[in-house]
């Protein structure tokens, strides 16, 4: 069977955020390009959510990782900020699956994040809206800590960027 | 383009990150607040990463590797503005220096979108969404303070008299303004400084707190060509004393 970039796609489904091991890399957006060149090199681009996110050289080597596992020896993986990551980015796939794990997925915005952005999130265990901002900073540069006024549960949130 | 006036404005900025991004990670384990701690540890993380994305654009224009660059250089290499560099002090010191800072960090990021040298615009842009929650946070605990009681209003006054020297010190003129501006890599320390101004003025004004006359007041300067406080050293030798251990260890 020939190599398509679909196909690629479809490993790269795989790979998950190493802090988020629910989230696959494509579904967080941090893939931006998938080519095949004429010489049947694999190429790669992606792009860091946080510039100083620690994980990034872990999704990278994860990334080499899925190619040479699918039997590919002639690639490269490039990080870019030729496209900037925000976190409109994140697919409705991937918004679905940081609510099952916990996280309240961002809201999409028009690239405008101000207070009203940062404050309206939906509580991820029990759906209510009567919730505080209690930190725009938690325990990853990602994520921003939240509490319930109706269950009473602290949550996190991916943060909007 | 100019590669000596580029370079000038790169190490400033990544040293301006790399010192503040330390400093800011001395409150981890000693915040306030927890959730101070986190933010101050979030916020050195960050700008500790911003560093980093500028010491590789310098890598590229043929310094050393950025571990390099970052660690095994002496305090009188350094470009950062001497406000970065003093320490912690208490928490209103390092409140006022984090709204002070990051307001002039933020214009001049946004300065950077539009640069004609592509590397620093690309950063510049992702880097404005990041500082946006780091003014957020400072302007947020600046308006709290600022209007709260007499000791916090008399704290946060006296840590702004004290910063204020010091903070003008970051639009310490580089030798390569006119290079800088004729080439439209970035506009100018003047026009930083001016919109800074209007920027901490409106915030300021929602607060008992009295932003100290700027005309009399002599800019603590010399931090961008390597002179600085008595306090860069010791932080050098902290932040490296375990790269000076094995420089060529594998991690």
């Amino acid at each position: 069977m020939s190599l398509t970039e679909r196909k690629i796609w479809s490993w790269l489904e795989e790979v998950k955020d190493p802090e988020i091991p629910v989230l696959s890399l494509v579904d967080l957006g941090v893939i931006t390009k998938v080519e095949i060149d004429k010489d049947e090199k694999v190429i790669i681009s992606m792009t860091p959510t946080f510039i100083g996110c620690p994980a990034l050289d872990y999704m990278k080597k994860d990334v080499e990782d899925v190619l040479a596992k699918n039997g590919i020896s002639n690639y490269e993986v490039n990080v870019s900020l030729e496209t900037s990551w925000n976190s409109n980015m994140i697919s409705e796939k991937g918004r679905k699956a940081l609510k099952q794990f916990g996280l309240a997925p961002p809201p999409k915005h028009n690239l405008i994040v101000d207070l009203d952005v940062l404050e309206n999130v939906i509580c991820p265990n029990c759906g209510s809206q009567n919730t505080v901002m209690k930190s725009p900073f938690g325990p990853t540069l990602c994520r921003a800590i939240h509490h319930c006024e109706n269950c009473k549960e602290t949550f996190e949130q991916f943060k909007p960027i | 383009m100019n590669n000596i006036a580029l370079k000038d404005l790169l190490y400033k900025i990544a040293d301006d990150q790399l010192i503040i991004g330390h400093r800011n990670s001395e409150w981890t384990g000693i915040g306030p607040i927890l959730e101070e701690d986190i933010a101050f540890s979030s916020m050195a993380q960050d700008k500790i990463g911003h560093s980093y994305a500028f010491f590789n654009v310098l890598h590229e224009l043929g310094e050393s590797d950025p571990d390099t660059t970052a660690f095994l250089r002496n305090a009188e290499q350094f470009h950062n503005c001497q406000f970065v560099e003093l320490p912690i002090g208490e928490y209103d010191f390092s409140l006022v220096r984090h709204f002070l800072f990051d307001h002039s960090e933020m214009i001049r990021f946004e300065m950077l979108t539009n640069s004609s040298f592509e590397p620093i615009s690309l950063i510049a842009r992702k880097l404005k969404g990041e500082v946006k929650y780091h003014i957020m946070h400072a302007n947020v605990w600046i308006k709290k303070l600022g209007t709260a009681t007499n000791e916090s209003i008399e704290r946060l006054q006296k840590s702004l008299d004290e910063a204020i020297p010091f903070a003008l010190g970051i639009f310490e003129e580089s030798k390569y303004e006119e290079e800088l501006a004729n080439e439209k890599i970035f506009p100018g320390e003047i026009a930083l400084k001016e919109r800074w101004i209007e920027q901490i003025s409106d915030v300021l004004k929602q607060t008992e707190l009295q932003l100290p006359d700027l005309s009399l007041t002599e800019a603590r300067t010399g931090g961008r060509y390597g002179r600085h406080t008595e306090y860069l050293q010791p932080l050098l030798d902290e932040m490296s004393e375990v790269i000076k251990s094995d420089p060529t260890a594998e991690w």
